[in-house]
Formats: C-alpha cells, sequence, structure tokens
C-alpha cells in the first residue's frame, strides 16, 4: 500500500502531490471507458459519420459535375480537332453543354450554398452528440475528481476519446457517402467520369471530411469537458441533465 | 499517534450562496474539530448545511471565508495536484445517491481510485477484490451497478472510499436513500470499519439510526453548529426518540 505513495510527487513543505498518469495510462482508460459502452459510442459516432456522409456526398456529386463537364468538353475539343469520331450519346452530351453554358453559373453557386449547408447540417449534428455524450457524464467527471483524477486527466481522456470516434467516424462516413454517390455516377455515367480525375477529387476529399468531422468533433467534446473538470466537483456531481 | 490528535478542524467557515441579489449564508462559521479515529454525524434538517459542510471539508467546493485544516494542513493552500492527492488518498466519499460510474462493473469501480493513485492492474484488482469481500459483495464483483440493490450499491461506494487507504470517509446522508433494514446494515458496516480499521468517520445525516453509532452528534441549524453532543449524554434519549421516526 505504501509503495505507490512514495511514488508521488513531494511539493512545497513536503506535501504530497497527485502523479500525473502517462498517456499510455490515459489512452487505456479512454479505450475502456469506449468499449464498456460501446453501444453509446455507437450512436454518439452515427451523429459524426451521417454528417460527414452528407457533408461527402454533396461535395461528392458537386465534384462529379465538374469532372463530367470537363470531359465533355475535351470530347467537344476532340470532336472540333478531329481526333474522335462522336457516338450520337458523344454529340447530345456536348449540344447540352453549350446551352447548358448558361446554368453552369447558377449550378456552380447552387453547389457552394449546398455545401456550406451541409457542413451547418454536419456541425450541428457532431455538436449536438458530442455536447449530449459529455453533459450526461458531468456527474461521472465530478466523481472521478472526487477518487483523485486531476483536471489534466478528465480533459485528457474525452481528447482521446473525440481525436478517435471523430478520425474514425469520419473516415466510415466519408467511405459510406462516396460510395452512394459514386454508384449512383456509375449507374448514371458510364465509367468515363471516373479517371484520374475522380481519384485526385476523391483523395482531396478524404482529406478534408476526417479533417472536418475530427475537428468539429474535437471542439464540441473539449469545450465542455474542460468546463466540467475545471468545476468544483460538487458543482459537477449537482448538473442534472 | 496521539489520542487527541485533530483530524479535521474548521475555523469560522463561512459558504454564501448569491442567487439574483439575495445572499444565503449555507455555513454561518462553523468551528469543528474532529479527533482522530472518531465517529461524527453531522445532524440537522433538510436544507440546514449538511451538504455544504460535506463539500467543504472534502475539498469539493471552495469556502467563502474560514478554513478547513486536514491533519493540519490548511485546505485552501494546496495547489490542484495536491488537492487531488489529497482526494485520492486521504479522504473516501460516500453519497447519498452513490454515484458509481453506471457502466462500469462493482470491481472496476473499486479499481478505479487505485488507477488514479498509479497503482498497477493487478494490485488494484487485488485491492478491489479484498475491499468487496470485506463489505460482503465477493460473489458481485463484475455486476453492474444497475444490477445491484440500493443497499449493495452503497456498499460497493464504501469499499470504493476505501481503495487508498483513506483516515476519513465522508459520507453525506449514505442511508438517505435505503429502506430502514439496508440503511441499518449500512450504518454497522461504517461502525464496523470506524473501529476495525480506525478510519475516522464524518457523516452528515438527519437519519436518527446513526444516532447509536456516533461519539459525538454535531446539530446543525441554518447554518450554524447548534450543539454538539456526546453519546454517553445522549443514551438515555435514544428510548425516548425511538418511534419518533426521521428528523426532517
Ligand atoms: N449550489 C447552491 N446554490 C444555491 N443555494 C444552495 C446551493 N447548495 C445549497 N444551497 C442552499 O444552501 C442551504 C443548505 O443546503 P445543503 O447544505 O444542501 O443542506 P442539507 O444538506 O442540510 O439538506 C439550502 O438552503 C440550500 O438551498
Ligand atoms: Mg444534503
Amino acid at each position: 500500500m505504501s509503495a505507490e505513495s512514495n511514488t508521488a510527487e513531494k511539493g512545497r513543505a513536503g506535501l504530497r502531490r497527485q502523479i500525473k498518469l502517462p498517456m499510455s495510462k490515459a489512452i487505456e482508460i479512454a479505450f475502456k471507458s469506449i468499449k464498456i459502452r460501446f453501444w453509446r459510442s455507437v450512436i454518439t459516432a452515427a451523429g459524426i459519420f451521417l454528417g460527414i456522409a452528407f457533408f461527402t456526398s454533396v461535395r461528392m456529386s458537386g465534384e462529379f459535375s465538374m469532372i463530367q463537364r470537363k470531359v465533355i468538353e475535351a470530347k467537344r475539343d476532340a470532336i472540333a480537332a478531329g481526333t474522335l469520331k462522336p457516338t450520337p450519346n458523344d454529340i447530345r452530351q456536348v449540344n447540352s453543354l453549350a446551352t447548358d453554358q448558361a446554368d453552369a453559373k447558377a449550378a456552380e453557386m447552387r453547389l457552394k450554398w449546398l455545401s456550406i449547408m451541409a457542413l451547418i447540417v454536419c456541425t450541428v449534428g457532431i455538436a449536438n452528440s458530442m455536447l449530449m455524450s459529455v453533459t450526461e457524464r458531468y456527474k461521472e467527471i465530478g466523481t472521478m475528481k472526487c477518487l483523485g483524477a486531476l483536471d489534466g486527466l478528465v480533459v485528457k481522456l474525452f481528447f482521446i476519446e473525440a481525436s478517435f470516434l471523430g478520425f474514425f467516424s469520419s473516415v466510415i462516413g466519408f467511405v459510406l457517402g462516396w460510395l452512394v454517390i459514386s454508384l449512383i455516377r456509375l449507374a448514371t455515367d458510364g465509367v468515363e467520369v471516373f479517371g484520374l480525375a475522380f481519384w485526385i477529387a476523391s483523395v482531396k476529399l478524404l482529406g478534408l471530411s476526417v479533417l472536418v468531422g475530427t475537428v468539429l468533433t474535437f471542439i464540441a467534446t473539449i469545450l465542455p469537458a474542460m468546463r466540467a473538470a475545471q468545476m468544483p466537483p460538487a458543482a459537477a456531481l449537482r448538473v442534472e441533465i | 499517534m496521539r489520542a487527541n490528535e485533530y483530524v479535521v478542524r474548521t475555523k469560522d467557515l463561512v459558504k454564501e450562496y448569491t442567487m439574483g441579489d439575495q445572499t444565503l449564508k449555507a455555513l454561518n462559521g462553523v468551528n469543528l474539530d474532529v479527533f482522530k479515529g472518531e465517529y461524527i454525524s453531522i445532524m440537522g434538517p433538510s436544507g440546514s448545511g449538511k451538504s455544504t459542510l460535506f463539500n467543504a471539508i472534502g475539498g469539493l467546493d471552495k469556502p467563502s471565508s474560514g478554513s478547513v485544516f486536514i491533519n493540519d494542513v490548511d485546505m485552501a493552500q494546496l495547489d490542484a495536484q495536491e488537492l487531488a492527492y489529497l482526494r485520492c488518498h486521504t479522504i473516501g466519499y460516500i453519497f447519498q445517491t452513490f454515484n458509481l460510474i453506471p457502466v462500469m462493473t462493482a470491481l472496476e469501480n473499486v479499481t478505479l481510485p487505485t488507477v488514479f493513485a498509479g497503482m498497477s492492474t493487478d494490485d488494484g484488482i487485488e485491492r478491489g477484490i479484498e475491499l468487496l469481500n470485506l463489505v460482503g459483495l465477493g460473489e458481485r464483483l463484475h455486476h453492474k451497478p444497475s444490477e445491484l440493490s440500493g443497499g449493495q450499491q452503497q456498499r460497493v461506494a464504501i469499499a470504493r472510499s476505501l481503495a487508498n487507504n483513506p483516515s476519513i470517509i465522508l459520507a453525506d446522508e449514505p442511508t438517505g436513500n435505503l429502506d430502514l433494514n439496508t440503511g441499518k446494515e449500512i450504518i454497522e458496516l461504517l461502525k464496523r470499519l470506524n473501529r476495525e480499521q480506525g478510519v475516522t468517520i464524518i457523516s452528515a445525516t438527519h437519519d436518527l439510526k446513526m444516532l447509536d453509532v456516533s461519539d459525538r452528534i454535531v446539530w446543525i441549524r441554518d447554518g450554524r453548529i447548534a450543539k454538539i453532543e456526546d453519546r454517553k449524554d445522549i443514551d438515555i434519549r435514544i428510548g425516548e426518540m425511538e418511534g419518533q421516526g426521521e428528523l426532517h
């Protein structure tokens, strides 16, 4: 019993100070906590991954429209240069390109708006699920502080949980949104839009989606968690939801 | 260790709550000295300031003025890490609502303070099992709180409060959510720990069953100590009070 007390740092006047647990221990506790409340974590993750899936699908269908435009423009140029023998479908596409020209600007504007809307919906979804999951654990945070947890440890635990949940939910959300839109495009437009431009756009969007999802999750978790951790335990214990 | 050593002292303790333009003095100059190994009950009606005193002594909330000394150390002088050490090693907390972590098993709950103390996982589990056996729950190690009765949950909470061998157990209405017999069992358990382990017990309560086991009873009313009685002085009156049930 006394062995671990000896490991505690001695502060001013020989007072014992609580030890800071190493990051590895914090990771262990955080993962145990995710595992223990697996279904709750899945529901929380669903808020993140649906938001990101929506965001991804809106962005991805925008990318597809742009790629398709480029493909048709390339065809038009090739036909003009005489290097491509157009099929009836190609001719129809190139003709529609001309009539679309006026709509293109409007379409682009619409897409921007949709993207922003998607981002807002995604933010609200993530903030809501993470705020809920921290708020319902105020009492737990107060209890942990009574048992000797340092503020920093509490924040660290939520930091690890949020990074993990945010990252993986975003990746899954991206894959879902990306897959659905890609399959729809494959069915309607065929393989011609799945060139290099498609893969570049996909990778860029993966990066953006994961970044957005992880950062939003992180902010929505860490701010309330810090607030709860810095409260006197009596106040955190009194919070009713 | 002298018998009259103080483990807790409060000096002119005041706690004010401000709501709008109203100030309420939940504690209004409380001076209390608690000896090592004592079983003290803080008795008073609802709203008299028991929980506020519990929070101040336990370092769970800051008093507006006045001081709390734990083992002669002024709590106000402690930094965050020293305060956390105190909560982890020196004081064990028991609540009316048990405050177990709902997703964790009994054993995981009892082991948690040892994790914060930096104990190895194996030692922590060994300690947890030993404590759950001590409170009579050796057969319920892997039950979640929701699978335990109120009395059993409070036993887990008591085991948890003992995890790092504290010198003080602070209890806030530990029998408040329990029926008569379960409450009696919990009181007996606390008394047994007090006797066998020498841990000081400070319990806020309005449960008259506590009178039997207390060394001293501190009567508190409107944030002030109304009187402090030794058990031997009160023994004679217990007979009269029985049948009146609980104070309100
Ligand atoms: N956080 C708070 N904010 C405002 N008033 C409070 C707060 N906590 C307690 N009080 C008030 O302080 C007084 C004492 O409360 P408390 O210590 O909880 O009493 P007891 O535990 O004896 O029932 C009560 O009047 C209560 O309403
Ligand atoms: Mg109370």
